[in-house]
C-alpha cells in the first residue's frame, strides 16, 4: 500500500460548485429552484419535492456548534500525527443546514455546545477547506 | 411490522474461537460456525436450503459458504449489505424467507477476520469521494470518530458522565471474566476505565469495542419442525428493523439526522414490542449492541427501559449488572467478549434461554432481547424459550 496521503475532496457533478465556491472564499449552499429547500450535501434531486432544478446561494458563514469531538489518536498517523489534538465539529449554519468542519483558533478544551462560530477558508495541501472559528455574538 | 410471532425458532448455534489472528481464511471460519450450528440442531447440513449473511468489511459470501458446506440446493443464498445494524435483520429475513416458501431450513452467519484481516477504520487508503469528500479532509475518518459525535450530543443534552459510560464497560468486563470464550477476561475497575487514554474525546480506549477474528451462526426453521430437533426451540416472538429519517448514504452521512442524542432504537421500539406482544418489563436478559459504551445508553432509552436521557443514571444504579433488574451483555458484549458485528449477542441470548449460560446464567430467563445497531438504523429481536 502506498504511503497514506491527506484525503482530498474529489468533486463530482453535484459538489463541484461547492468546492469552487470554497476556492473563491464563498460558502455556497445548494437551493431547490422549485420549493426553495436548502440542501447539503449537494444532490441532483430535492428530497422535499423531487425537482432536479437547483441554484446556489451564498451562506452567511455564521453558525453554532451542534456537536464536536477531539481527535487524540491520529488516523492515518502519517497524515494527522502533527495535528492532534484537533477538533471536528458539526456546525448548524444560520441558514438551517448542518456541516462537518474543523474548529480552529481556540484550544480544543474550550469548545462549547452552541458556541457561535464563523467560517474561514483554510488552504491545506492545495485544497481550500471551510473551517470555523469562534465569533463574537 | 413483523407478523410471525412464535412461528419460527432458533434450533442450533455455532461459533469459532474468538481471536486476534485466526490464521485461516474467513470462509473457513464461516464454515466451522455453520457446521457447528447444524450439528447443534441435529440437522444434516446437506438439508439446509437457505443461507444468509451480512457484510461490511471482512466477510465470506453466503453462496461460497454453501458451496464449501456441500449444500446441494441453497435456494435462498443472500448477502445483506450491512454492519452491526443487520445482525437481527438476517434472522428476521430467514423467517420471512421460510414463510414465503423460499426455504425450509436456514443458516444465518457472520464471519470476519476483523483484526488480522480487514480492520475497520484503519489501514486503508481513504478516497474522499461521495459523502467522504465532506468529512475525511477534516480528519473525520474512523468509526470511533464518527460515533463520538453521537456520544457528545448525549452528553450535551443530558449531562452524561464518564462514570456512566464507564459503568457499561466495567459491567461488561465483569461478566467477561466468567466467560471462557471472551477475548478480554482480566478484571477492570472504574479507575482502570477512567485512566485509559483518550482516543477521540469523549471516548477513552475502553469505550471502544474489540477487534476480532471469528464467526457465529444460527439455524432457523419453523416451530413445527423445531419440535423434533435436539434442543428445546428458542422462538422468535417479534422483531424490527429500521431507523429514522435522513439516514444518508453511510454512517458519516448521518449529518442530517434529526438529533444525535437518540438513535434508531427510538424509531423501532413500537414495532418491536407490538410484534412480540410484550414490553420492556417482560425482558429477563438483554444483549444490547455495544460497539461503543454510549450505544447501550441510547438503546436502553429508545426501547423504553428508562426515560430518554436517563440511560446514564439507569446503568449507574446497577440495573444492567448480571444481578440487576435487567442483566445486559451477560457474555461481555462486543466490548469484552468479541466483535462479531453483534451476532455473538444472538448466540448468548439463545444460551441464556436454553439455560446453558453456565456461571453467567440469568436465573429462570424466559424472554430475551437482542439488538444490533448504534446510529441511524438497526435491528432487534425478542426471543423466548
Amino acid at each position: 500500500m502506498n504511503e497514506p496521503t491527506r484525503p482530498t475532496p474529489v468533486p463530482d457533478q453535484d459538489s463541484a460548485p461547492f468546492w469552487e465556491g470554497c476556492r473563491e472564499h464563498r460558502l455556497r449552499i445548494q437551493k431547490c429552484a422549485s420549493c426553495g429547500t436548502l440542501r447539503f450535501p449537494a444532490r441532483r434531486h430535492c428530497a422535499a419535492c423531487g425537482s432536479d432544478e437547483s441554484t446556489w446561494t451564498d451562506a452567511s458563514g455564521k453558525g453554532n456548534v451542534y456537536s464536536w469531538i477531539v481527535v487524540n489518536h491520529p488516523v492515518p498517523r502519517e497524515v494527522f500525527a502533527a495535528e492532534v489534538p484537533y477538533v471536528v465539529a458539526l456546525v448548524n449554519l444560520e441558514e438551517g443546514v448542518r456541516m462537518p468542519t474543523n474548529i480552529v483558533g481556540i484550544p480544543p478544551d474550550q469548545v462549547k455546545a452552541d458556541m457561535p462560530v464563523e467560517v474561514l477558508f483554510a488552504e491545506v495541501d492545495g485544497m481550500v477547506l471551510p473551517k470555523f472559528r469562534p465569533r463574537a455574538e | 411490522m413483523f407478523a410471525l410471532r412464535d412461528k419460527y425458532a432458533i434450533t442450533g448455534v455455532g461459533e469459532t474461537p474468538y481471536t486476534k489472528n485466526s490464521g485461516t481464511p474467513v470462509l473457513n471460519l464461516a464454515v466451522e460456525a455453520c457446521l457447528k450450528a447444524a450439528a447443534d440442531a441435529g440437522v444434516d447440513v446437506k438439508d439446509v436450503d437457505g443461507i444468509i449473511s451480512y457484510n461490511f468489511n471482512d466477510s465470506a459470501p453466503a453462496i461460497g459458504v454453501a458451496t464449501a458446506l456441500g449444500i446441494p440446493s441453497a435456494g435462498y443464498a443472500v448477502d445483506f449489505a450491512g454492519g452491526g445494524n443487520a445482525a437481527n435483520l438476517i434472522t428476521l429475513a430467514a423467517c420471512a424467507a421460510i414463510e414465503a416458501g423460499l426455504a425450509k431450513t436456514v443458516l444465518c452467519f457472520r464471519a470476519m477476520n476483523g483484526r488480522s484481516g480487514f480492520r475497520l477504520g484503519g489501514g486503508r487508503e481513504f478516497q474522499a469521494r461521495g459523502i467522504t469528500q465532506y468529512t475525511a479532509p477534516f480528519g473525520w475518518i474512523t468509526y470511533p470518530q464518527a460515533m463520538a459525535m453521537w456520544c457528545r450530543r448525549h452528553i450535551i443534552k443530558y449531562g452524561t458522565t464518564a462514570e456512566q459510560l464507564g459503568e457499561v464497560a466495567v459491567s461488561s468486563r465483569d461478566n467477561a471474566t466468567l466467560n471462557p470464550r471472551a477475548m478480554q477476561r482480566s478484571p477492570m475497575t472504574m479507575d482502570d476505565y477512567l485512566a485509559s487514554r483518550f482516543i477521540v474525546e469523549p471516548f477513552r480506549l475502553y469505550d471502544i469495542c474489540l477487534e476480532s477474528d471469528g464467526a457465529c451462526a444460527v439455524l432457523i426453521t419453523s416451530a413445527d419442525r423445531a419440535k423434533d430437533m435436539k434442543h428445546k426451540p428458542v422462538y422468535i416472538m417479534g422483531g424490527a428493523y429500521g431507523g429514522g429519517p435522513n439516514q444518508g448514504d453511510d454512517l458519516f452521512d448521518a449529518i442530517r439526522w434529526p438529533e444525535h442524542s437518540r438513535n434508531y432504537a427510538a424509531y423501532i421500539a413500537d414495532d418491536l414490542w407490538k410484534s412480540a406482544g410484550v414490553g420492556p418489563s417482560d425482558i429477563d436478559v438483554a444483549e444490547i449492541y455495544d460497539c461503543f459504551t454510549y450505544s447501550v445508553l441510547m438503546q436502553l432509552e429508545g426501547l423504553g427501559f428508562c426515560k430518554e436521557g436517563e440511560g446514564g443514571p439507569f446503568v449507574q444504579s446497577g440495573a444492567i449488572r448480571r444481578n440487576g433488574s435487567l442483566p445486559v451483555n451477560t457474555h461481555g458484549g462486543l466490548l469484552s467478549e468479541a466483535y462479531i458485528h453483534g451476532f455473538n449477542h444472538v448466540l448468548e441470548a439463545v444460551r441464556q434461554l436454553r439455560g446453558d449460560a453456565g456461571p453467567l446464567q440469568v436465573k429462570d430467563a424466559e424472554i430475551a432481547l437482542t439488538t444490533a445497531g448504534a446510529m441511524t438504523c438497526g435491528s432487534a429481536m425478542v426471543l423466548r424459550r
